[in-house]
């Protein structure tokens, strides 16, 4: 029993810090939400040092790594709040690995884990994708839905633009206007890393959000003393590290099961995914209300991570909707019909 | 990561529910009494089979269990249901203390009687008007031939009735500042200046007691750890909270989950949404507490040091219990307001979760200071 990474995944942790605290400097991410684009040149330096393709198989030009080192580098990127298309050609390539028939995997895998044709994938309804990050620059474009999915080509696809509170990451809404080819098999599996890789995210956005209000409540003095010495203030406080290290444990549990333990995945990935949603929510509100008016300007970062945790919490299933997968897998047998 | 038991873990694990489905402890009898002689019982057959004191090293007659082995050990326990040991308090807190603490003849004295449940332990560290605020305590002790003379009360004495020996915190010095004038005493409970009175909780109990003494004698060689050493020895006898508090106290609440999934059907409200939803929110948050705990545990054994996940069990163990138990007794609507049915029990009893052994409020103290270092409110 053991919850330590290995010293290849400290390494990876460790450069993924450093390089992600160089790169990505709150001017640098402030630069880029304003402006509402990325700069290809960092996503390009990440791809070439292999994270975009850490879980994809060797032969497919991947580092043949797991769900574990994926979340080491979604923590990061959640913690620098780094505008990258990662999430996205991340979850593109799980769906294509994990569902996709072996044609689909030689066609496409290559150029996600080398960054140079991404894909994206996500949620669909009726065929068509509400809310589908970075489908405005992806070569290949993946819409899950009700236990299979389909493969399109981005010319295949009507691609509108959609404006969210969250700055940092683009995203689109998804028409297929041409054919797709249906994945092979029941994305599940798919579906259950990407929600583990978003609790990840989560779990980097809860612990900068709490280390930036700790920090402003031990400086910020009202009636002469630090308002962290006040436990109106500091037990909010330690709130937050319940939540932030409850949803860590319960996301480094969901990426052990994805490989060593298979049949708890779905379960894990559901709590994971729940938690982290509301934490990232209770988090990052909480985090607002410590900094008092200064967090409600524009020109504080906070909001930056507190938007795109209200977005995460939305993508790839909310907490209810994670509530309810465990409900199901806990013995409560399926919910009651809505009423008509 | 690894989140399996290792082979040696595994062994231990093994041997502990073979055990264990050899020798089933049984349903526990209601009523004070029978309930004690059941736990002195069961105690006495852990002892036998060298699995009382797991934690304690072997050369004291325990086991040398490792944290994960302990908290194996409370996961078991809650599995198996079986009772709490009769001496509880001198397994987790008087025997530990003793072997840091004590002396040769001490050590000598005191142990073996304490595995066994041939004496039973008893804590007087909480007073009336020191609670959470332990050092501001006021029992004094007054040196007297040979000895020490107490005067004072003590509150929330478990088991004081029938227990031998009490861990009793007086103050031996009223000029020094309050955390230097105090001592560590093993003080006998058989003697006429001790009184002792059930203090009825809410429940209708009486697992608690009240304790006042006038001028109760202690002879110098019940001196623990030197005397105005007190906080110290009574501070380590705190952090001897079990290992296992965490793990079992997840398998338990894992159980009476199942309890709750159970009536929910046998209620018909399974598939009721808002049901469902707190159902869910209280598996998570249970989960969480076990993956904390054990990740506590394992960063403890690598490290020497308990990380940031490992000061948060207690508090939520108390959050989830007091929150299963609610949803059970409102799924239940007017036929839970029944006084005798379990659930209610357990409603009521786990409003102490949040306020025994450091409310919650402290804990989030310790957790702002010692491990956010935010400035101390004091």
């Amino acid at each position: 029993m053991n919850f330590d990474f290995t010293d290849d995944q400290q390494a990876i942790k460790r450069t993924a810090k450093d390089l992600l605290a160089q790169r990505f400097k709150p001017d640098a991410v402030r630069e880029l939400a304003e402006a509402g684009r990325y700069d290809d040149a960092y996503f390009a330096e990440l791809a070439e040092l292999g994270w975009a393709g850490i879980f994809i198989d060797e032969e497919h030009g991947g580092q043949g790594l797991g769900t574990v080192e994926l979340v080491i580098l979604m923590e990061e990127l959640g913690y620098s709040l780094a505008p990258v298309p990662f999430l996205s050609n991340a979850a593109a390539g799980l769906a294509l690995q994990h569902a996709g028939s072996d044609e689909q995997r030689s066609r496409w895998l290559a150029g996600i884990a080398s960054g140079e044709a991404r894909g994206t994938a996500g949620l669909a309804r009726d065929g068509e994708g509400a809310l589908i990050a970075d489908a405005d620059s992806a070569e290949v474009i993946v819409l899950l839905e009700d236990g299979g999915g389909t493969v399109y080509e981005a010319s295949a696809c009507e691609i509108e633009p959609v404006e969210t509170i969250d700055a940092t990451r683009r995203y689109a809404r998804v028409r297929p206007s041409g054919e797709g080819e249906a994945l092979a098999s029941d994305p599940a599996p798919a579906l259950d890393r990407i929600a583990t890789a978003l609790a990840a995210e989560l779990t980097g956005i809860c612990q900068r959000t709490m280390e930036m209000s700790v920090s402003y409540a031990r400086d910020r003095k009202q009636f002469d003393r630090p308002i962290g010495a006040y436990q109106a203030v500091s037990h909010r406080c330690a709130d937050m590290l319940r939540e932030t290290e409850s949803v860590r444990s319960t996301m480094l549990w969901a990426a052990w099961a994805a490989e060593a333990e298979p049949e708890t995945l779905p379960l894990a990935a559901a709590m994971a995914k729940a938690g982290a949603s509301d934490a990232g929510w209770n988090v990052t509100s909480s985090a607002l209300q410590v900094h008092g008016g200064i967090g409600f300007t524009w020109e504080h970062d906070l909001h930056f991570f507190f938007k795109r945790a209200k977005v995460d919490g939305a993508l790839f299933g909310s907490a209810r909707e994670h509530r309810e997968r465990v409900a199901e897998l806990s013995g409560l047998g399926r919910a009651a019909p809505a009423p008509a | 990561m690894d989140l399996t038991l290792s082979p040696n873990e595994q062994a231990f694990r093994d041997e502990l529910r073979g055990w264990l489905a050899q020798n089933q402890p049984g349903d526990e009898p209601t009523g004070d009494e029978a309930s004690f002689e059941f736990r002195v019982a069961w105690q006495k057959q852990l002892h036998a089979a060298g699995y009382a004191g797991v934690s304690w090293p072997e050369q004291f007659g325990g086991r040398g269990a490792t944290l994960i082995e302990q908290a194996i050990y409370g996961e078991e326990m809650a599995r198996a249901k079986a009772p709490p040991t009769a001496n509880l308090l001198g397994l987790v807190m008087g025997g530990p203390v003793v072997i840091a603490h004590g002396s040769e003849e001490q050590k000598q004295r005191y142990l073996e009687p304490i595995l066994s449940a041939e004496e039973i332990w008893c804590q007087g560290f909480s007073e009336p008007e020191s609670g959470s605020d332990l050092a501001s305590l006021k029992t004094r002790a007054v040196k007297c031939d040979g000895g020490w003379s107490v005067t004072g009360q003590k509150v929330w004495t478990t088991l004081a009735h029938v227990s031998k020996w009490c861990m009793l915190v007086a103050r031996t010095d009223q000029n020094a500042p309050k955390h230097k004038g105090l001592t560590y005493f093993l003080m006998d409970m058989a003697q006429d200046a001790v009184q002792i009175r059930p203090l009825h909780q809410i429940t209708g109990e009486a697992e608690f007691n009240e304790l006042f003494m006038e001028d109760a004698y202690i002879p110098d060689e019940n001196v623990l750890g030197g005397v105005g050493n007190g906080w110290a020895v009574a501070i380590t006898t705190l952090m001897h909270e079990r290992a296992g508090l965490g793990a079992s106290a997840a398998a338990s609440v894992k159980i009476a989950l199942g309890q709750l999934i159970e009536l929910a059907k046998e209620r018909g409200v399974a598939g009721d949404p808002i049901v469902r939803q707190r159902i869910a929110s209280l598996l998570i948050e249970a989960e969480a507490l076990r993956l904390n705990a054990w990740r506590g545990l394992t960063a403890i054994m690598k490290t020497g040091i308990p990380g940031p996940e490992g000061s948060l069990p207690k508090l939520q163990w108390s959050a989830v219990n007091q929150g299963l138990t609610e949803l059970a007794v409102a799924i239940q609507g007017e036929d839970g307001m029944a006084k005798d049915s379990e659930w209610n029990y357990r409603f009521l009893r786990a409003r102490a979760n949040s306020i025994e052994g450091g409310t919650t409020e402290i804990l989030k103290n310790i957790i702002a200071e010692r491990v956010l270092g935010l400035p101390k409110l004091r």
